[in-house]
């Protein structure tokens, strides 16, 4: 049987994979010189923003009761959700009580992870996701397939025929156009919503406040527009202070997007006060664990550093050819392949951390330094412990070769005449030539020099 | 000076010739090179398959196999990372004293010539980013005379070999062949070698059956040319 992120790869078709790939070496391809230009030394950024994660999940405890003591002078409503069951709950109570009218979203992971749209359709509500990427997954009845550039496997003749189906005017593919078609169709919900929907990119403990980053304005008016304003993190996602901001938002922006800084960058401290004309005058935090402190308890711990840019899916060989879809879970690539095993067991998806050639890439271009491949050899082994391996290789009969020399020889010199018997079982020549055994050389020439 | 040589699993078994060039170097740079017989595998493919007992058999039995006064010098950055990196996370014993092949020359110090000019492109295998490696390999090889060393596109990315994620996730593992494929083939050097024979069997195998004309080399049989 093939592994579920191979069997994916059979089914992709070729002009999907090539754009995906493309756009990833893209990003790739803009990062280095955009953090040079940032940092003086961006080694040093990477450790000291690494530092500042490790010294929040240290702390994150005492952090999370000052965070909600300081939010709540701010005016925010601090919510606590042990699990997505719980997040959702919260978010349905709150539109109760809301008062008539659509709910906008702008783009969060954290929701993606809790399936939050589904609850609040199902409880008859209208949710619009007003990030340009999510709007046209939304439309098209798709998952995101990448964590910061969720159609890029889509191109844009196939967004024009998605507004054209759905109204938003005639079918075009050029992008000023679309985009036009999206900001007059989006207008009318932002102008109508009741609720507004965030992600958190960072929350500042002392400040009490949650920062968002974005580059399309399509969050401003979310957290502003309504009367009412929600934003759902996950409970790792504090820095202690704006002072630590400097580092973090060029690293998020150069290592998402090889962008210098994203366009916009909001600090959002809480309602509307009584001296502003603007903003919500109810905003909510929904501080969401559901797993994360099992996971600050196991080796994975380090993949909570993680801020979300990205760049390890984008520089991903493996993501590169099968797409964020192919990991059939809203956290996709490298991250996922190490996240989405941890929040949802080994069992469901601990075959991802075996969808990796163990390349490194990853851990080099990620702006908090996590050991991904370590951390994906360790899956592996929790897994074959815990859940068993459904590959056919003979590891005890291999180490016992391994650990006795006779044998070893014994079997390295019959291996020529096995021919390319091993290679053929294993399903290596269904795509490659098998090599020819020409092993014995070297101990006879080692032997008679 | 003494150095033991660890002609790694697959040059045992399959790639003869690599070990016979590995061991013509180091001694074309002055080293007495000894061969432990005893030796088998690191360990790596079980431990990265998450075998976790069997990898500890196996660094065990090469715990035993080598003498730990004595550097190890092997032609693979990936068994390389894997008795220096892996093993820490194995066993609580202290570090073997183990070098990439051009990792050893650069601190020991090589010189060679080629009689004829090459254009020549270095893939590192990936796993020499455990051991920062770096452009190592890239530096060795362009010490020769008579070597230029040609830049390709996207050398961070990886060949798609993987150890046992070739024969499972294989046409993952295809698709990243032929995206390195094309890299190395638009870059129009008269040769690729790499620190590693994973890479090299499996671009090998790929660049055949899709019938690409690449010459592909171990980084050990350029230099051993370049000392002869």
């Amino acid at each position: 049987m093939r592994p579920p992120v191979e069997q994916f790869a059979l089914g992709l078709d070729a002009k999907t994979q090539q754009a995906v790939a493309r756009a990833s070496a893209m990003k790739t391809a803009g990062r280095p010189a955009v953090l040079a230009g940032a940092f003086t030394d961006v080694e040093a950024a990477r450790q000291a923003a690494a530092e500042t994660r490790d010294y929040v999940l240290d702390h994150l405890h005492d952090l999370l009761v000052e965070y909600e003591s300081n939010a709540t002078s701010n005016g925010w409503v601090v919510h606590w959700a042990s699990d997505a069951h719980a997040a959702r709950q919260i978010v349905l109570d709150i539109l109760r009580d809301a008062p008539a009218g659509p709910v906008v979203k702008g783009k969060s992971m954290a929701t993606e992870e809790i399936h939050l749209n589904a609850a609040i359709e199902s409880a008859g509500r209208r949710v619009v996701e007003t990030d340009l990427g999510e709007f046209v997954v939304q439309i098209d009845g798709d998952t995101p397939s990448h964590i910061v550039t969720p159609i890029i496997h889509k191109n844009r003749e196939q967004v024009g025929e998605s507004f054209a189906r759905e109204g938003l005017g005639p079918r075009t593919d050029d992008p000023a156009t679309l985009a036009y078609q999206a900001r007059v169709h989006l207008r009318e919900a932002f102008r109508t919503a009741a609720v507004g929907i965030s992600g958190v990119n960072f929350a500042l403990v002392q400040e009490g406040a949650v920062v968002v980053v974005e580059n399309e304005g399509n969050n401003r008016l979310s957290t502003t527009a309504p009367p009412i304003h929600i934003a759902v993190m996950g409970i790792e996602k504090l820095l202690p202070s704006a002072a630590d901001l400097p580092v973090f938002l060029r690293l998020l922006a150069g290592s998402a997007t090889g962008q210098r800084i994203t366009t916009y960058t909001h600090l959002i401290r809480g309602p509307r006060r009584s001296d502003e004309r603007d903003g919500p005058e109810q905003t909510h935090i929904i501080l969401l664990d559901n797993g994360r402190s099992e996971i600050m308890k196991s080796r994975q711990r380090a993949i909570l550093r993680c801020i979300r840019c990205g760049a390890c899916l984008n520089v991903c060989p493996v993501y590169r050819q099968v797409s964020g879809h192919g990991y059939r879970h809203p956290y996709s690539g490298p991250l996922g392949a190490v996240l989405a095993p941890s929040l949802e067991g080994l069992k469901a998806y601990g075959d991802l951390a075996k969808a990796s050639t163990l390349c490194g890439a990853c851990e080099e271009v990620c702006p908090v330094r996590i050991p991904i491949p370590d951390m994906l050899v360790q899956i592996r082994h929790r897994t074959v412990r815990q859940v068993g391996d459904p590959s056919p290789m003979p590891w005890t009969a291999y180490a016992s070769a391994a650990t006795h020399p006779g044998r070893w020889q014994a079997a390295v010199h019959l291996l020529p005449e096995a021919g390319g018997l091993p290679f053929l079982f294993s399903g290596w020549t269904q795509v490659r030539e098998a090599p020819r055994a020409e092993g014995r050389r070297f101990r006879s020439w080692w032997k008679s020099r | 000076m003494k150095v033991q040589l660890l002609i790694t699993c697959l040059g045992d078994a399959l790639y003869g010739e690599v070990g016979i060039a590995t061991a013509r170097v180091l001694q074309a740079v002055g080293c007495e090179v000894e061969f432990p017989e005893g030796q088998t595998c690191c360990g790596q493919p079980p431990f990265n398959a998450g075998h976790w007992p069997e990898a500890q058999a196996i660094a065990a039995h090469t715990r035993r196999t080598f003498d730990p006064k004595i550097p190890i010098v092997t032609p693979s950055a990936s068994c390389a990372a894997m008795i220096r990196h892996g093993y820490a996370q194995l066993d609580r014993e202290p570090p073997l004293e183990c070098y990439e092949l051009t990792e050893f020359l650069l601190k020991h110090g090589f010189s060679g010539a080629l009689r004829s000019p090459r254009r020549v492109a270095v893939h590192t295998g990936c796993h020499g980013r455990m051991i920062n490696l770096g452009d190592t390999a890239e530096r060795v090889v362009g010490s020769i005379k008579g070597v230029t060393v040609v830049v390709f596109g996207e050398p961070e990315q990886c060949c798609g070999f993987g150890g046992a994620f070739a024969a499972t996730h294989r046409t993952v593992s295809a698709g990243i062949a032929d995206a390195k494929l094309d890299q190395l083939v638009a870059c129009e050097a008269d040769e690729v070698v790499s620190t590693d024979l994973g890479c090299l069997m499996h671009l090998r195998g790929r660049a055949k059956f899709g019938e690409r004309e690449l010459l592909l080399r171990h980084v050990a049989e350029l230099l051993a040319e370049a000392v002869t």
